[in-house]
């Protein structure tokens, strides 16, 4: 089983996936995927396009259930065809926000289905904290990608989930954005939270997290704590996987 | 959604209204399937779209992640497609019986249970369809062809039922009435059976 886990602390378990299968009609799109998230732990996901990186982040959410294998969250097993949890937050390639709504309108209509108290003050606080205040009347089909992504992440954040999860949050986003995502992703961990990472980006990786892992063919075939690690190392062995290298399954 | 449903429904009554020549045609025997036709067609309308603007931002997931039972997104998308329809049926009934010159024996309540029960029926089908096929490429086409065969069930009940209620003297539309229940029933349970694993189509 691979663990990862902030300063060695395995006490607390967020995420325990044991031998996770997962097949979509013929197709395996996960293989014996085992892995442990400590708390205030994240995990780096690399992996080519196809691996089933977004399939093990929609299971990890409750979003999808697997096949086989058993996952736990927060030390309870969760049911087989999936379950949401609300200390799990899910940022996915889009940002589930309504576009004919405004971010508010959005933004208050989740916090009301998440039951949180004084969803309109809860809303409030998420733009700000996202720096979205000045366009909160806006319809959010009008935002540029960036926007978007700093509302997403405001819905995400919204009812203060403990574990994160993020499919390739950085895509599409410019210097100033990725800054943005970089200091609020570093104050959440701060703040107690874990994550899970799916990027193809390993600056990114060894940035935001603690360990890194690959997935190949619905695979992890290869895992290390990025703690030693520089940009140019982990990029020459994440090619030497995608390119089918020594060890490749 | 109602809106565009009514209209559809408005012009149906109008252009049949006018082109039925009510010297050669008895309207009376023709009243009840125009009326329930145009009702199948305005709920294909309006019920296609159910699920399809939850997909640019793939908002369906969000509404998952929330706390509580997957079912109750599908009960809230059938309540509202219910109100919607029921919305257009209570606007356009009267119309038809004023165009169509449709003489009323006073079965109020039979004929509200058979427009409840039988747009019951119509919305049900059409929002397990919709979200059948909402992740599927050709989803309108496979919403229209599915719809239709299934649907013929609902047409031919409430048809039969609305021809025994209209006539003079009233004719017993139980039969017809029980038969719509049951189909209503069915395709109230079968999405309850269905619903957890069409998440993953």
């Amino acid at each position: 089983m691979n663990h990862v886990s902030a300063n060695g602390d395995v006490s607390q378990i967020v995420v325990r996936a044991a031998h996770l299968e997962k097949k979509i009609g013929e197709k395996e799109v996960l293989r014996d995927i085992s892995l442990e998230l400590g708390s205030h732990a994240a995990l780096a996901v690399l992996g080519p396009n196809g691996a089933g990186k977004t399939t093990l982040l929609r299971i990890l959410s409750g979003v999808w259930g697997p096949s086989s294998g058993e996952l736990w969250r927060f030390n309870q097993l969760v049911k087989t065809e999936g379950r949401t949890d609300p200390r799990v937050g899910y940022l996915g390639h889009q940002s589930f926000l309504y576009p004919t709504l405004t971010a508010m309108e959005n933004l208050t209509f989740y916090a009301r289905l998440w039951g949180l108290p004084s969803p309109t003050v809860r809303a409030r606080e998420m733009l700000q904290q996202v720096g979205l205040m000045w366009s909160q009347s806006d319809r959010v089909k009008t935002y540029s990608r960036g926007m978007l992504q700093r509302a997403a992440i405001a819905r995400v954040l919204l009812p203060d989930p403990q574990l994160l999860l993020l499919d390739e949050p950085y895509t599409g986003l410019d210097v100033e954005a990725q800054l943005f995502l970089d200091r609020t992703l570093m104050a959440y961990r701060e703040a107690g939270g874990s994550i899970v990472l799916i990027t193809h980006n390993v600056h990114e990786a060894l940035r935001i997290s603690d360990a890194v892992t690959v997935l190949v063919r619905g695979k992890l075939v290869w895992w290390a704590p990025t703690k030693g690690w520089t940009p140019e190392r982990l990029t020459s062995c994440y090619q030497q996987w995608l390119r089918g290298g020594n060890g490749h399954p | 959604m109602w809106v565009a449903m009514t209209a559809f429904v408005v012009m149906v009554v109008f252009l049949f209204a006018f082109a039925l020549d009510t010297n050669r045609v008895r309207l009376a025997s023709v009243f009840p399937g125009i009326l329930w036709m145009s009702f199948l067609l305005a709920g294909m309308i309006g019920m296609s779209r159910t699920y399809a603007h939850e997909i640019p931002e793939d908002t369906l997931t969000g509404l998952v992640l929330a706390p509580g039972d997957r079912m109750a997104i599908f009960l809230a998308k059938l309540t509202s497609a219910f109100l919607f329809m029921a919305v257009m049926e209570l606007l356009t009934t009267p119309l038809f019986f004023v165009f169509f010159s449709e003489p009323w024996n006073g079965e109020w309540i039979l004929l509200g249970m058979t427009l409840a029960l039988g747009g019951l029926g119509i919305v049900e089908l059409a929002t397990l369809l919709s979200a059948v096929s909402v992740n599927l490429k050709s989803a309108e086409m496979v919403f229209m062809l599915l719809l239709f065969p299934l649907e013929i069930p609902v047409l031919i009940t409430t048809v039969e039922a609305t021809t025994a209620i209209l006539s003079n003297p009233v004719g017993n539309p139980w039969l017809w009435l029980h038969g719509l229940l049951a189909y209503d029933a069915i395709f109230l349970a079968l999405p309850l059976l269905l619903y957890e694993y069409l998440w993953e189509v």
